[in-house]
């Protein structure tokens, strides 16, 4: 019965016209205005932060007279003193150190265990390393910072001379906490790859580690790679389970079990002692502004080797 | 036979290294609730801390990590389904989309801290919220948000399309289509996720520093009227979280038990996540079993 209701379309068309809008058509619009004011709201936010951060992460160089280069390259991070400095490469030095060598150490165990996953152990891989692994990447990076405080850092101040707490301390902490995100990643690319290729490579009488190492490692590669550069990217952002381990002494360690900083430590640390304005303050909005900037380099250098993926 | 012995350590070397990181996170496990869950008592999990004597518990500080949760969720949830019925089902294959889907990107990479003090400047200053649960539940939303879409339009994406089209053919509007039809089928895939981001809001601490702030005003527990100050349901007052209070007890406390209130509270947070991990897959499974025909 309905169908010879609604049937004529046209004359609905009219009515609307008129102003008087079918019900169903009027749901339509109510909905589709609700889901576009969400992506649109969705924009707003990601400008927003961009616009806010640079903007005060920019007013010590354009009228506190502090610059570029002196921040980007200055030993000194010495924002109280009666002429402040405001060298940050020993933030930037932190931040890099910690979060590659995470990547070394996670890197070839993440991969491991995609590959065991994949290859080997498909059952014991589906029925307890993945929930391990999903686990791992649950677990509060606070907790993570705990057990790097009550149990690496003791550890390594027994082996090494020092206290424990630096920038291989940071590096095992974070290895762990990007290990789901390199290993989720690589098992996602092996699982893609076409069965043909294994079992024309099998069919030559390869063994298994040559088929690894020669066929399935080399054409995966770029998803490989791009599994650690989210690893890196994660690292490089993490704040707080870093910042407990690393010690935050603001200069260039001499040793890796040396007291260190990182970007994202030294605005923990110092955010909420500053009274906002001033220019100590803004020079750490500067900080924000380049942890903000290397999350777009990352995204961009993930682009392009998705790129490599999509031709391969 | 050398490449056979080469592929027998090789396998050797790799099934070592499956073994050891299963090991590692069973030690991880292990150390933290055998450190931790001697520390749990009904008087831990409900007290207020202490800031110089021994003894404090962390009750105000769950039940704020709780709330603050739920307040995200109420926040983050409709407008995600939002977002992601629009990039499943609305979006046009076109430049705009891939610039939104680069948005979204962008968003969930942003490091938590820059989230934080984006909700500094913009939340707390900028709209007056002050140090609150609100401010925080709001940056959260932030840190949440593009999670949250990637869900749903997954999920969305999962559904066959016969049953889209067969809601079409009947007459339905897209948006009825998409509401009686499609979400319910795709309602399990959004649970699991939502449940397992959940998990991220109880465990996030570095947005919240400068959001929600790093103290814990004394709490009247019989005042529910969520106009009042002392009242736990007032969301514009300051309120420290579980993460949040292990971070400033590891980092500044005072207390001579402070070791054992951070290693009570981890085991806390960490069976609290272990607890929406399984209740995450196991919501998923019912619901599942429930709104469709499969096992």
């Amino acid at each position: 019965m309905n169908l010879t209701h609604t049937r004529p379309s046209a004359d609905v068309i009219d009515k609307s016209e008129q102003g008087k809008f079918p019900k169903h058509k009027l749901e339509e619009l109510r909905g589709r205005g609700y889901v576009i004011f969400c992506v649109l709201l969705l924009i707003v936010i990601m400008f927003s932060i961009v616009y806010f951060i640079a903007s005060r992460g920019l007013t010590p160089f354009l009228s506190q007279g502090v610059s570029i280069g002196n921040m980007l390259g200055g030993l000194k991070w010495a924002p109280e003193a009666d002429s402040p400095t405001f060298g940050a490469l020993p933030f930037l030095f932190g931040s890099f150190s910690t979060s590659l060598l995470a990547a070394v150490i996670a890197a070839p165990l993440g991969i491991c265990a995609a590959i065991f996953m994949t290859e080997m152990m498909p059952k014991v891989g589906k029925n307890i390393l993945q929930p391990a692994i999903e686990l791992l990447a649950g677990v509060p990076s606070v907790v993570y910072g705990f057990v790097g405080l009550s149990v690496i850092v003791p550890f390594l101040r027994d082996i090494f001379p020092g206290q424990g707490v630096g920038i291989l301390a940071g590096a095992i902490v974070l290895s762990v906490m990007i290990l789901p995100t390199i290993t989720t990643v690589a098992t996602d690319a092996l699982r893609s790859l076409p069965a043909g290729l294994k079992e024309g490579s099998y069919a030559l009488g390869a063994t298994r580690w040559q088929t690894i190492s020669r066929l399935v490692i080399p054409t995966t590669l770029p998803s490989l790679m791009t599994g650690v550069v989210l690893g890196i990217a994660r690292a490089f952002g993490e704040a707080l389970a870093v910042q407990m381990v690393i010690g935050n002494a603001p200069h260039i360690p001499h040793s890796l079990t040396e007291s260190a900083a990182t970007l994202t430590s030294i605005i923990t640390l110092s955010m909420g002692n500053t009274t906002s304005g001033s220019l100590h303050n803004n020079a750490l909005w500067s900080l924000a502004l380049i942890l903000l900037i290397m999350t777009f380099l990352f995204v961009f250098i993930v682009r392009l080797l998705e790129r490599r993926v999509k031709r391969a | 036979m050398k490449a056979k012995s080469v592929d027998r350590i090789m396998t050797g070397v790799i099934v070592g290294i499956g073994f050891l990181i299963i090991a590692l996170l069973a030690a991880l496990l292990g150390y933290l609730l055998i450190r931790g869950v001697g520390h749990i008592s009904w008087h831990f999990l409900t007290s207020a801390p202490q800031s110089i004597r021994a003894g404090g518990g962390i009750g105000p500080q769950l039940f704020n990590s709780l709330f603050l949760l739920v307040l995200t969720m109420i926040i983050t949830v409709p407008l995600g389904l939002g977002a992601g019925i629009y990039m499943s089902e609305y979006a046009k294959q076109n430049r705009l989309t891939a610039f939104i889907r680069l948005i979204v990107e962008v968003l969930s990479s942003f490091p938590s801290i820059v989230v934080g003090l984006f909700g500094l400047l913009v939340i707390v200053n900028r709209f007056g919220l002050g140090l609150s649960l609100m401010s925080g539940a709001l940056a959260l939303t932030v840190f949440n948000l593009p999670l949250m879409v990637r869900i749903t339009e997954q999920a969305l994406r999962a559904v066959p399309r016969e049953q889209k089209e067969a809601g079409l053919a009947l007459g339905l509007s897209r948006w009825r289509t998409i509401t009686t039809v499609m979400l319910p089928i795709s309602l399990p895939a959004i649970v699991t996720g939502t449940i397992l981001a959940a998990g991220r809001v109880f465990g996030e601490a570095a947005a919240l520093l400068f959001t929600a702030g790093m103290s814990s005003p004394r709490l009247d527990f019989t005042d529910w009227n969520p106009l009042h100050h002392t009242s736990p349901l007032n969301p514009f007052r300051p309120a420290e979280t579980l993460a949040v209070h292990i971070w400033k007890v590891n980092s500044e406390g005072l207390a001579p038990d402070a070791a054992q209130i951070a290693a009570g509270a981890s085991a806390v947070l960490i069976i609290t996540v272990l607890l929406f991990n399984l209740g995450a897959r196991w919501l998923g499974r019912v619901l599942h079993r429930k709104l469709t025909a499969g096992r």
